[in-house]
């Protein structure tokens, strides 16, 4: 798992590469991607994967021209154009699985397969999403994880809020990364994709945790009506970091996508 | 020294056992809580305490604007600011201020400031501020990381709007308007007085000094706490050759209560300065500060979010309350020597006097006031004697102005007839 750097006509971006077979782009969630993240690690080990971050998100350059949903998803296409990726599948999570339907619909004939997992993008009112953006730190497990123990203690991990350096470079990460996110997540993760989703021609698998209490499976539904012949992939036990929680479940779901 | 006397307006009947019972004060609160037929009595009362300061000498009365607050019952200031202009004469109207971003299109505050100013005779002071993140993200649902972009937009096309004589298209990237050409325009000119509430960021202090606007820290810890973030606008202005360092280029928010002595002031305002502190304070932290909402400089300054304070406000007690400054109270003569240590120490020619404080009653609140206007404020007044002839942050009312409700008893016909 390497990380480097590729330009784009806007923003040098940074990107995690490793394994070997077909170019397969991952686009991570609100909450970013580190280096030995355990799904990379099982998808580059059937897929040749690229996963870029989003400007902001780790150590990679900010991009304040980015400032919308066309935005977003132009500059996601900039990135597989700048990394020569021919028709890559395409798999995002949460935020990442927004810009990826927003990709497709955008370019239909240039997405074949798609992988969805507990994607944002669409808002149900009587299924509301909770404000990622005023939940404290230690309110995060309860929504993300099916095993919220095991969750917290995976959240918690080096967390020193008394530590008044440790809190001032939290703070400013995630400026950083929720601060880009809210470009397409505050106040509603919805932007209009509901009226797209129509045009989506990719064969598409949906991978939904059951238990997950941020975005609700009901969505699931919502994806898969709007998705002509989109399969869902529910898994139990497992909540919205489902990469997380089953990996090789996942893993499984999208090899659905051939 | 410019003496406004503010009132936030909180809610007076937040139960004692808000803080436990409630998740914030902001934001989500309870609505069950209010009671509009309660509220008619205390936006009346407290216009009424606001009229009054302005009979006693002070230089502005002031409102500001917040959102779904049970500290701050103004979520339109231009409201309570036109009120005052009609039943006030001579005092400074100090709206501190719009929350500009907020106001579609933004000429809406290039329009009502105008009136303002043309109701009262010139007599606005006008506020732009950024609003914070409770007000202007989550109850405005503005996007965090673009709100400071938008903001700047929005001065610059009120500033075009107060100041072109002809009209003019506006393209920018949050309004776009083909026909930009307000009508009334404000009294002054070219523009009333700006002042800036900031909290700390250095782009702040830079758009201040490069446009000749007051930057005004409203904070709610005093002015012990203060000294830092204060000292480092002053830094700003001297490394940037500012012409001058006048006091007036600079206000700052103060808690102040007056009784006749120390102890008195103890008796009489304790419970009022508790309520404000322990439930008007009580904001839920994750409203605190939405990510993006500063900019990564001012979080690396390492100023905190004042409604995410570390230790939080719960057991607070009035000993450590006028120890740290937040509230300065006391016999006059205690209060006029930490006034004059606060001004001096910050460099602050502009006070905004919080002497309303969260569930307090007029009788006492009239009672603090008057001893500060008259036993406190006049020995202030010549803290800064090189810079008294400094009006560029203050409003310049016209010399004739009318006195409203003079409409004659009884119809003329005369006049009627010679008005034809």
């Amino acid at each position: 798992m390497q990380l480097k750097t590729v330009h784009t006509p806007h923003v040098p971006v940074r990107y995690f590469e490793a394994g070997n077979g077909l170019p397969l782009l991952f686009l991570h969630g609100a909450g970013g991607l580190v280096a030995g993240d355990p799904f990379f690690a099982k998808l580059a080990g059937k897929y040749h994967v690229y996963a870029p971050l989003l400007p902001g998100y780790g150590d990679s350059e900010e991009c304040h021209e980015l400032r919308d949903m066309l935005d977003f998803t132009l500059h996601t296409w900039d990135v597989v154009d700048a990394l020569a990726l021919k028709k890559p599948i395409i798999v995002g999570h949460s935020m990442g699985g927004m810009i990826a339907a927003e990709m497709a619909a955008i370019a239909p004939h240039d997405v074949d397969r798609l992988g969805l997992i507990a994607p944002a993008g669409l808002w149900l009112d009587n299924h509301p999403i909770p404000d990622l953006f005023a939940t404290m730190p230690y309110d995060f497990p309860k929504l993300l994880f099916h095993n919220v123990e095991a969750g917290a203690a995976l959240f918690t991990a080096g967390v020193a809020f008394d530590d008044p350096e440790w809190l001032k470079s939290f703070l400013v990460s995630n400026a950083r990364q929720l601060g880009m996110a809210g470009k397409i997540l505050f106040p509603i993760p919805e932007r209009g994709l509901s009226a797209r989703l129509y045009r989506i021609r990719a064969k598409t698998i949906l991978v939904w945790g059951d238990s997950d209490k941020l975005i609700s499976p009901i969505y699931a539904e919502a994806f898969k009506k709007g998705i002509k012949g989109a399969e869902l992939v529910a898994i139990p036990e497992a909540g919205h970091m489902v990469t997380i929680e089953k990996p090789d479940q996942v893993l499984a779901a999208l090899g659905r996508l051939g | 020294m410019k003496f406004t006397w503010f009132n936030l307006m909180p809610w007076p009947y937040l139960p004692d056992d808000f803080r436990e019972k409630n998740h914030s004060v902001w934001v989500d609160i309870d609505q069950n809580l209010f009671d509009p037929v309660k509220s008619h009595e205390v936006y009346n009362t407290y216009l009424d305490l606001m009229e009054y300061a302005g009979t006693l000498g002070f230089d502005g009365i002031g409102c500001n604007e917040h959102h779904q607050n049970g500290y701050g019952l103004m979520p339109s200031p231009n409201l309570i600011a036109a009120a005052l202009a009609r039943r006030t004469k001579d005092v400074a109207i100090v709206v501190l201020g719009n929350s500009i971003a907020l106001y579609n299109p933004p000429v809406r505050v290039a329009e009502e400031f105008a009136m303002l100013d043309c109701i009262s005779g010139g007599r606005l002071v006008a506020g732009f501020p950024v609003g914070t993140s409770m007000d202007t993200n989550f109850c405005y649902g503005q996007i965090p990381a673009l709100t400071r972009e938008k903001y700047q937009e929005a001065h610059d096309l009120i500033m075009r709007a107060w100041h072109e004589r002809e009209p003019f298209a506006f393209n920018g990237r949050y309004t776009k308007l083909r026909h930009v050409n307000i009508w009334p325009r404000p009294i002054q000119q070219p523009n009333p007085p700006i002042h800036i509430p900031g909290g700390g960021s250095v782009e702040t202090y830079d758009f201040c000094l490069d446009n000749t606007y007051s930057y005004s820290y409203l904070s709610f810890s005093g002015y012990i706490r203060a000294k830092a973030l204060m000292s480092g606008y002053w830094e700003r202005v001297a490394q940037r050759n500012t012409a001058d360092h006048s006091p007036y280029r600079a206000g700052f928010a103060q808690t102040i209560l007056v009784a006749d002595t120390d102890a008195e002031a103890e008796r009489l305002y304790k419970e009022h300065v508790l309520y404000f502190y322990n439930r008007c304070l009580h904001v839920y932290p994750g409203f605190a500060d939405a990510p993006g909402y500063r900019t990564i400089k001012t979080i690396q300054s390492g100023a905190l979010s004042q409604y995410a304070p570390p230790k939080g406000y719960a057991d607070v007690t009035w000993a450590e309350l006028n120890e740290g400054g937040h509230v300065i109270a006391g016999s006059p003569e205690t209060v006029r020597q930490k006034m004059e240590e606060l001004a001096k120490s910050l460099h602050v020619g502009n006070i905004f006097c919080l002497m309303h404080v969260g569930n307090m009653p007029k009788e006492k609140c009239m009672y603090s006031t008057q001893l500060f206007a008259e036993k406190v404020m006049p020995k202030l007044r010549n803290v800064f004697p090189d810079y008294a002839d400094d009006d560029r942050f203050w409003c310049k009312p016209i010399a004739k102005r009318v006195t409203p409700g003079n409409l004659p008893a009884e119809r003329d016909l005369a006049a009627l007839n010679a008005s034809h």
